[in-house]
């Protein structure tokens, strides 16, 4: 694999990620900076999304370069029955860096065996969304002023939820202490149990979204219950108001408290915290932006403060 | 039964490769994995044999065919109990168990319909992350498989 791609945040180091904090801060106070002038990256969407697609492309803007790709693989060749392999080899002759998403697991680290361009995965089915983690990381980072021995509770869907189980990864540096608040059906797996067992992170396990849960955190992370997760729809039936935040249960909260959420987010969050101080799942997507930038740079070699 | 029989049921190779103490279970995935169905010289293939040390176990005994060192071993990942024996005139001249790679390239297929190696013309790749209960992880999606699961390419 080119070192410079970034396909799972199990790649980088702690001083990496630290790197990566401090160069979306330095995006942050100076957005425009035309740093990737003359370069061309390319966005390969096999699978549409519009959110992470519209972060990606106006992070490559506002820093000067230029974009070519697709947003939906019903345009490319793939739908003609080109292997990925061919798209990645044809696309590579054209473009400094490849940002892709797509619907199988482990495209984006294929992706990277047939190519010297870098690749920044985008997501790749339910595996790895490396970007989202970065900007998780630099959220709770700047709103806490540091990320060490912060307390984090993780809500709704923690069985499926690929955000929740990178976040969690990326913490091992950090000395954090999770609540993991889920019903029955999508509790974290063992495999990130165990894996915090292993890194000596400490972790309560919850079927009651309480206010001892709410008022011990410095972050809680929300993530949506979909109806699709599960076997049963009574059970869905059953669970799916007991994980929804609202403006009430943040009364007693600590002040440090931010909430956060991956969006799109449907009813676990109630409108009425939006307006909230603590409500940080917009900014949050902001941040995105900022996070993109400094792993654009950092896989094609630009460092931004001495262009 | 008499011994003739007895020998007759496991004859005794000149030259070639034995793979021995096989879980009965595995064989047939050990003869596929092999590719043993294309092999032209004389082969034997015993199951359900009698053994003092697994219950029960399987034998395959090529003639004329060394197969080669890091072929023979990727079967450890579906038999890592597996003795192999080189004769040469009737003699064993090696006697090894089959080791199992920190990599499996090829052997085995991922379990996830949704990773990229059952969707792409590739190789698959798995990674050892658990030797003592032979637990593989896939390069690509990640994905963890127990050894008795697994599929063979």
């Amino acid at each position: 694999m080119n070192s410079k791609s970034l396909v799972s945040i199990d790649d980088i180091s702690k001083d990496e990620i630290l790197e990566l904090i401090e160069k979306a801060k330095y995006f942050e106070e100076n957005p425009n900076l035309k740093v990737l002038d003359g370069k061309v990256v390319a966005t390969l969407f096999f699978e549409p999304s519009t959110r992470t697609r519209l972060s990606f492309e106006t992070a490559v803007n506002r820093l000067g370069g230029r974009v070519i790709g697709f947003s939906d693989a019903s345009t490319s060749s793939s739908a003609k029955g080109e292997t990925l392999k061919d798209t990645i080899k044809m696309v590579s002759n054209y473009a400094d860096l490849i940002v892709m998403r797509h619907h199988l697991e482990g495209a984006a680290r294929y992706a990277t065996e047939v190519t010297d361009v870098p690749i920044i995965n985008a997501g790749d089915g339910s595996n790895q969304h490396p970007s989202q983690t970065m900007l998780d990381l630099y959220s709770i980072s700047k709103t806490q002023g540091k990320l060490n021995d912060l307390t984090i509770s993780m809500v709704g869907d923690l069985k499926y939820g690929r955000t929740v189980h990178s976040l969690l990864m990326a913490m091992r540096y950090f000395n954090p202490t999770f609540n993991f608040v889920a019903c029955e059906e999508l509790q974290m797996p063992a495999e990130y149990k165990k894996f915090c067992d292993i890194h000596g992170i400490r972790y309560n396990e919850y079927k009651d979204f309480s206010p001892e849960v709410i008022n011990s955190s410095d972050i809680l992370y929300m993530t949506r219950v979909q109806r699709e997760r599960f076997t049963d729809i009574m059970e869905y039936e059953k669970v799916k108001n007991l994980y929804t935040l609202r403006n009430s249960m943040l009364a007693d909260a600590k002040p440090n408290l931010r909430v956060l959420h991956p969006l799109p987010r449907i009813n676990e969050i109630d409108q009425d915290v939006d307006d909230n101080p603590k409500a940080y799942y917009f900014d949050q997507a902001r941040n995105g932006l900022f996070a993109r930038q400094a792993i654009i740079c950092r896989a094609l070699g630009i460092d931004p403060e001495k262009k | 039964m008499s011994n003739d029989k007895k020998e007759l049921a496991v004859a005794a190779l000149e030259n070639g490769t034995v793979i021995d103490h096989i879980p009965s279970k595995a064989l047939f995935k050990v003869v596929k994995l092999l590719g043993l169905e294309n092999v032209d010289t004389h082969l034997t293939i015993g199951n359900n044999l009698p053994s003092k040390r697994m219950g029960s176990k399987g034998i395959i005994k090529i003639a004329d065919v060394t197969i080669p060192e890091d072929i023979i071993n990727r079967i450890a990942i579906i038999a890592p109990g597996a003795k192999v024996n080189i004769i040469r005139d009737f003699e064993v001249v090696a006697k090894r168990p089959v080791e199992l790679a920190d990599t499996l390239i090829g052997v085995v297929k991922c379990s996830n319909p949704k990773c990229i190696t059952n969707n792409e013309p590739m190789r698959t790749r798995f990674e050892v992350v658990d030797r003592d209960n032979v637990t593989i992880r896939c390069h690509y999606c990640g994905k963890t498989v127990n050894s008795s699961d697994a599929r063979i390419c």
